[in-house]
């Protein structure tokens, strides 16, 4: 039998950043160095799950499941992996599903897709009421890894184990704003033994002594820093200031090894999260492959970009400062048959081009606008696909909850044209022939309904150079 | 585009506008009844018995004929209620025109109302289908839209900003200064070009003075056949065209649009101009009530129309061509820019300044002796609009 492993993985860190510093000028008082990532006021874990995925590049490779773990759902009662599963443009047959709750979610979705050649997702969005540890030591992010029995297996793994208890560490009751914790003592005794106990069966079970690296992942801060100390890898583990991501830690954390790895080197991925799981994984000849172009686009590339936010702004983003809204009605709630039969469009940003003449319509239509051919057209997907801004306007008329909004419209390389909204990107830097690239997105909630769609931001370095001319 | 057109087959006899204006204090029935009122009151020889069938135009004060038949308290008449965004007052009168000409009614009313400043909100407020929350127009503003034509015109003519600023800033400053002596108009005075430049933003380089304004009214219009007008007042004013098109809405979605001209308006142009014998609307035209929604919208519809050519229409505007002493008086009457644009009123408002100004009943606005004017509407915004025309006149032939 051949072990699974793990055929690409792909992180995504949000663009904007908290310093500890302003958080701690803001609330008068000690914010200490650092910082935490942010997602975006149009960001939740479903998105940020669809942005990890899609930079994949799947292509016609579709994986015949999505687990998608994380701690944060932008729905319950309805599956979030299914709009994932439409934003990648995937085929009707295949399965999706959430696994929602707590951190160690991600280690279910992980061995899920391991199990099942299929893809997991982790996303997390943390938040924690203003002035505590959870809100500065929280981050955002999300990480994807397709896993495939196949050769061409970046890493595969070689052992797993776990180690379960109940105890009460932190909880959350469903719909309370911050999650509470037991003191971290406690947890920290309750933690220890369990990590011990999963990590010496699984590092046996492996055949190895030390791991050349250690990824140690952890909602409970003094736990995560004495098994990182107790466990050392070969090499020493670099620091991320991205702060503790949920269901998505481990993903980002394992992503920011594997960018810098080298082939046959061994991985220790610990997560102490409500139990231990330890898991041993052996990187392969194939991940010297494209890795500097892995490092580019790699979890630490990233971390080392973003903008700086006030922390007003991350107030008002979280909904945790209720601002005056512009004096317009709310947008309509996007209605459930309308984005049923749209779903390639408002998800997967598919248009249709003329077998006739060649015109890109962005959205889909039936007769062509340049030679009216009827029911002549082919699905043309764009949402890969760079544009440039024709012209753009800022509205600050519109209902938007960071206003003002910026609209670009953008005529995309290699046909189709449409205004979108502008994000994650400075207006003033923006003019006539920006080069932007699409993103998906909430636009806005109303009635308990997420309006998943697409935006433009500005293309990121190096994207256009990697285009073959 | 081929139309056979109306010229001089139909003619106005009767006119009523109430004063446009946040009218807190009258519903949008009270309007009606104040529009028609004037309208038969000024008009001896017909009663609102004698009217065969209304049209009625309003985008968001109510459905169905029976917004005008129940206030009125009709004797059973046909209304037919009708709705083309921007030119919904104007689609009314069309509409109402073509039924006279037909010979199908004697006597017919064109009335149009909008009651906005019910609403609570700025600008206007329009109920959509049910879709899939995709659709730029659900998050992008009308100023935000038209505000691209102010960028892509300075690109495209290699305009400067600040003459192209100057521009926006003289077709406000025209506008209101039109409108301060217009009793009817929801705004009576002068601005200082200063100000209008240095107001808050609102979209892009629009400022608040560069947006028309929102506010209530009605107003309604008597049409009988040509040959009978005279039985009905001294001084009818006669239709000479009639041109509308709904755009196929290609712009937003073809790079080829620059978000420099607006074809319906080209096409409406065109085509009413052929319908009235027109071949020099530059000279032949002596006042163009124009869809003044933003300011960048009346300078790009004088190069649509034909009153400049492609690129110079910030220049001609600056040199004064269309104040009310230019060589076509745009907007005599203070345009949206004054008045506001109640939807359905906006397009009989737009006739009335016609009416007013053909009788020589237009006060400290009169021009000297006007003999042809247009009224246009454009509904939409750049790229994917409607568009009405119609070319009116004092006399026949």
């Amino acid at each position: 039998m051949t072990a699974a492993g793990i055929q690409s993985y792909a992180a995504y860190v949000p663009s904007f950043r908290l310093e500890h510093e302003e958080l701690g000028s803001a609330l008068t008082v000690r914010g200490g160095r650092g910082r935490r990532t942010v997602a975006s006021f149009d960001e939740d874990t479903t998105t940020m799950g669809v942005e990890a995925a899609r930079r994949l590049a799947l292509g016609s490779a579709a994986p015949p499941s999505i687990h998608f773990a994380t701690t944060a759902p932008a729905y319950v009662d309805k599956t979030n992996a299914t709009a994932i599963h439409a934003a990648l443009g995937l085929d009707h047959r295949g399965f999706a599903v959430d696994l929602a709750g707590s951190a160690r979610s991600a280690v279910g979705a992980l061995r899920a897709a391991a199990a099942g050649d299929g893809l997991a997702v982790l996303s997390d969005l943390r938040s924690g009421r203003p002035g505590s540890a959870d809100e500065r030591d929280g981050g955002d992010g999300a990480a994807a890894f397709r896993f495939g029995s196949g050769d061409g297996a970046l890493a595969v793994v070689l052992a797993e184990a776990s180690a379960t208890a109940e105890f009460l560490d932190r909880w959350r009751a469903p719909g309370e704003q911050a999650s509470r914790q037991w003191e971290e003592r406690f947890g920290l005794e309750q933690y220890l033994p369990l990590v011990q106990d999963a990590v010496a069966r699984a590092l046996a079970a492996a055949g190895v002594e030390q791991a050349d690296h250690v990824v140690v992942s952890s909602p409970h801060a003094r736990t995560a820093a004495q098994v990182a100390k107790r466990f050392p890898g070969r090499t020493p583990a670099t620091p991320l200031a991205i702060g503790y991501c949920g269901a998505a830690d481990p993903g980002l954390r394992l992503a920011a090894v594997l960018d810098r790895a080298g082939p046959g080197e061994t991985i220790l991925l610990i997560v102490a999260a409500d139990g231990a799981d330890a898991s041993v994984l052996r990187t392969t000849d194939a991940i010297a492959t494209g890795r500097g172009e892995r490092a580019r686009a790699g979890v630490e590339a990233q971390l080392a970009g973003g903008r700086a936010l006030r922390y007003a702004t991350y107030l008002t983003w979280r909904g945790l400062l209720e601002r005056e809204p512009p004096r317009r009605p709310e947008p309509d709630r996007p209605a459930a048959p309308p984005s049923a039969r749209a779903e390639a469009w408002k998800f997967a940003f598919t248009g249709s081009r003329c077998r006739a003449c060649g015109f890109v319509h962005v959205p889909p239509i039936r007769v062509c606008k340049r030679c009216r051919t009827v029911d002549e057209m082919d699905p043309i997907p764009l949402a890969a696909q760079p544009g440039t801004v024709a012209t753009f306007t800022v509205d600050r008329l519109a209902f938007s909850p960071s206003p003002p909004l910026t609209n670009v419209v953008v005529d995309f390389d290699g046909g189709g044209r449409y205004t979108l909204e502008l994000t994650d990107g400075d207006p003033s830097t923006v003019a006539i022939g920006t080069r932007v690239e699409t993103t998906f997105r909430r636009l806005y909630t109303v009635e308990g309904v997420h309006n998943y769609f697409w935006k433009a931001r500005p293309l990121a370095v190096g994207r256009d150079e990697d285009e073959e001319h | 585009m081929a139309s056979n057109g109306i010229r001089d087959r139909v003619a106005i006899v009767g006119m009523g506008c109430t004063p446009f204006g946040e009218h807190w204090g009258r519903s949008a029935d009270d309007l009606l009844v104040d529009a028609t009122q004037e309208c038969f009151a000024s008009t001896p020889g017909i009663t609102v018995e004698d009217v065969d069938a209304f049209w009625l135009g309003t985008m968001s004060s109510g459905q169905s004929g029976m917004v005008l038949s129940k206030p009125l308290s009709l004797d059973y008449k046909p209304v037919t209620r009708v709705e083309n965004f921007c030119a919904t007052g104007s689609e009314a009168f069309r509409n109402a025109c073509y039924a006279v000409a037909s010979g199908a009614y004697d006597r017919v009313m064109a009335v149009g109302v909008e009651k906005l400043k019910d609403s609570g909100y700025s600008g206007l407020v329009r109920s959509n289908v049910a879709g899939d929350g995709t659709a730029p127009e659900l998050t992008v503003t009308a100023p935000a839209a038209f505000s691209l034509l102010d960028p892509a015109y300075c690109k495209r003519y290699g305009v400067d900003p600040q003459d192209m600023r100057d521009a926006m800033t003289h077709v406000a400053w025209k506008n209101h200064r039109n409108g301060a002596l217009n009793e009817r108009a929801q705004f009576r005075k002068e601005v200082p070009k200063e100000k209008i430049a240095a107001s808050p933003l609102v979209a892009g380089r629009l400022g608040v003075f560069d947006c028309s304004g929102v506010s209530d009214g009605a107003a309604c219009a008597l049409i009988v056949r040509a040959e009978d007008a005279y039985e009905y007042t001294d001084r009818p004013i006669f239709v000479k065209a009639l041109s509308f098109v709904a755009g196929p809405a290609n712009g937003p979605m073809d790079p080829a649009y620059d978000y420099t001209s607006f074809e319906e308006v080209v096409r409406t142009a065109k085509d009413a101009y052929a319908q009235a014998g027109i071949t020099d609307p530059r000279t032949q035209i002596d006042l163009a009530e124009v869809h003044d929604c933003f300011t960048p919208t009346e300078i790009v519809l004088m190069e649509d129309m034909g009153f400049s050519e492609r690129g110079q229409a910030w220049r001609d505007v600056l040199d004064g061509a269309f104040d009310l002493d230019g060589r076509i008086a745009v907007n005599a009457d203070g345009g949206l820019k004054s008045f506001g644009h109640p939807v359905g009123a906006s397009g009989l408002r737009m006739l009335f300044e016609c009416w007013q100004q053909f009788r020589g009943e237009a006060g400290e606005r009169q021009l000297a002796d006007p003999k042809l004017g247009m009224t246009h509407n454009l509904g939409g915004r750049p790229g994917t609009c409607v568009s009405f025309i119609s070319i009116v006149g004092k006399e026949q032939g």
